[in-house]
């Protein structure tokens, strides 16, 4: 069933879900919304499962014209949502009418937006996933970002019947502004030395241009690791490996799977969504944390989206 | 005779809070990465446990932090890790045809002081396992290498790679699944496709297979 026809496609806007990570033994990055707290608050509030497909759009949004009416909800990054030109709420679920017109224009804050649609986007499946992966060109839409004159479908009677309204409150959304991202040592922290773990945790560092949705080369100290040569390993989401040159690399969601660089830090997971929300030119800084205090974290998140479920 | 298995130090290193690194060695040796895959095989039964992956002498293991602790599994991962494995089963043997063209053959020859055709000779002898699968969708890590064939990665990747082109660098050989940036020493091509999207698993190699190369006619 039709619901929204594309008439500007922004910058990279994409279909996302929660990723694919059973086919990582094949060498497949688990991928996904890179924003995965933003992805599920915006389903919810469409009265979406979790795993529905949302639209995930960078930097600058796409146009979107309403076919018939329907439920959706705006998530993440502030790209100044508009209908019809006025100001449309965030993290809050707003009926569309027919011929109605969502923009999302100029990035405000943040870096990437999503937009949930009651039923969830209905978009081409690979590997157990509607996630677009744009390298090998399978995924959502044909493999592909969106482009003008596409139709974003949803499916028909899923999900909780669509109540417009639902909010999630201010202070249950993540603090984009905060971008101490929390992190645990790494494997090969050991190959930094004392003063370069130091500079690690205590500098600050720049999303550089080479930023897209498998990773962002950083700039900042040098760091010098040294060492022999390391065998290939399994990668996560949230690992910062060093390569020889000095530049940490931060992994997002379509990861390298597998790679042979010392890995001086992990991001957690309750700090993924704000490093989803980087652009290029923003400073971050890495902050060690416990992992209790980690999964403290996460657990905070899990039941602020909890408070939607019901 | 080799040394029992419960000698063996395994390391547990965590990568954030619901993953964890278990390192089995630090060499490139095919007994090493047999207990690799069947410890990952294993850990993959546990309901605590989401995916693992088997590296080349390690197993990453992302574990569901609600159903257990980092200290909980990693005890649960020491025990299953100093079992012995399953006898090693040669893997699927793949027999792939190379047309030795290779765009960095000739630099390959003049460094390594062998004539190019015995650089084809030495790299069709082998019988190369699968070690691992990954870094990008496809690509397999085959080795080890003949020790006179080994070099460092060059010093300037290429932006873009093609498809086919097989490789060598380090203890490793393989061949590009996709057209990719890449720091490998091109030597050939071949025409057998390994990233097999409309597949399931999509690839054509997998960890614990076998690869011999021949020389086939352009």
């Amino acid at each position: 069933m039709d619901a929204l026809r594309v008439e500007a496609a922004g910058l990279l806007t994409t279909v996302q879900d929660l990723g694919r990570p059973n086919a990582m033994a094949a060498g497949v990055p688990p991928g996904g919304a890179m924003d995965r707290f933003a992805h599920s608050a915006a389903n919810l509030l469409a009265g979406n499962d979790v795993r529905a497909a949302t639209l995930e759009c960078t930097l600058t949004g796409p146009r979107l014209v309403a076919e018939r009416s329907c439920l959706v909800a705006i998530t993440g990054a502030d790209l100044d949502p508009r209908i019809n030109g006025e100001p449309a709420p965030m993290w809050t679920g707003i009926f569309l009418s027919a011929g109605d017109r969502l923009t999302l224009a100029t990035r405000r804050s943040g870096a990437r937006a999503y937009v949930a649609v009651a039923g969830g986007v209905d978009a081409g499946r690979w590997l157990g996933s509607q996630s677009t992966y744009l390298l090998a060109a399978r995924g959502g839409m044909h493999g592909r970002a969106l482009v003008a004159g596409d139709t974003i479908a949803v499916a028909e009677g899923s999900g909780s019947p669509a109540v417009a309204g639902r909010e999630l409150p201010h202070h249950l959304r993540p603090d984009y502004d905060d971008h101490a991202l929390r992190a645990v040592a790494g494997p090969h922290i050991g190959r930094l030395g004392p003063d370069g773990r130091r500079a690690l945790f205590a500098s600050v560092f720049t999303v550089s241009h080479r930023a897209d949705r498998m990773g962002y080369r950083l700039d900042g100290p040098d760091l010098d690791s040294s060492g022999e040569e390391l065998l290939s390993f399994g990668l996560t989401a949230g690992v910062v490996q060093l390569p020889a040159g000095g530049k940490p690399i931060l992994l997002m969601a379509d990861q390298q799977t597998v790679g042979g660089y010392p890995v001086i830090a992990t991001v957690v997971r309750a700090s993924l969504p704000i490093a989803a929300q980087l652009a290029p030119g923003d400073e971050l800084r890495f902050a060690e944390v416990a992992i209790e205090e980690a999964l403290r974290m996460r657990r905070a998140q899990e039941s602020a989206l909890d408070s939607l479920r019901d | 005779m080799p040394p029992p298995h419960s000698t063996t130090r395994v390391r547990l290193h965590p990568l954030g809070d619901a993953a964890l690194l278990v390192e089995l060695g630090t060499r490139l040796d095919t007994s090493v990465n047999t207990r690799a895959i069947a410890l990952a095989a294993a850990l993959k039964k546990r309901r605590d446990v989401r995916q693992a992956l088997a590296g080349c002498a390690s197993v990453t293991v992302y574990f569901d932090p609600d159903q257990t602790t980092h200290e909980a599994l990693g005890s649960a991962i020491r025990r299953l890790a100093i079992r012995r494995p399953p006898l090693d089963e040669p893997g699927r043997l793949h027999r792939i045809p190379v047309v030795y063209d290779g765009p960095d053959l000739d630099a390959v020859s003049s460094t390594l002081g062998l004539p190019a055709g015995q650089i084809v000779e030495l790299h069709t002898r082998a019988i190369y396992r699968v070690f691992v699968v990954g870094f990008v969708p496809g690509w397999a890590y085959l080795g080890p290498l003949p020790e006179v064939l080994e070099l460092p990665r060059r010093s300037v990747p290429r932006t873009q790679v093609p498809a086919g082109s097989v490789a060598i660098a380090g203890q490793m050989t393989g061949i590009y699944p996709l057209p990719t940036p890449g720091g490998w020493h091109l030597i050939g091509r071949t025409s057998v496709r390994v990233f097999l999207p409309d597949s399931d698993p999509p690839c054509l190699l997998r960890a614990g297979d076998r690869v011999k190369f021949f020389a086939a006619e352009r």
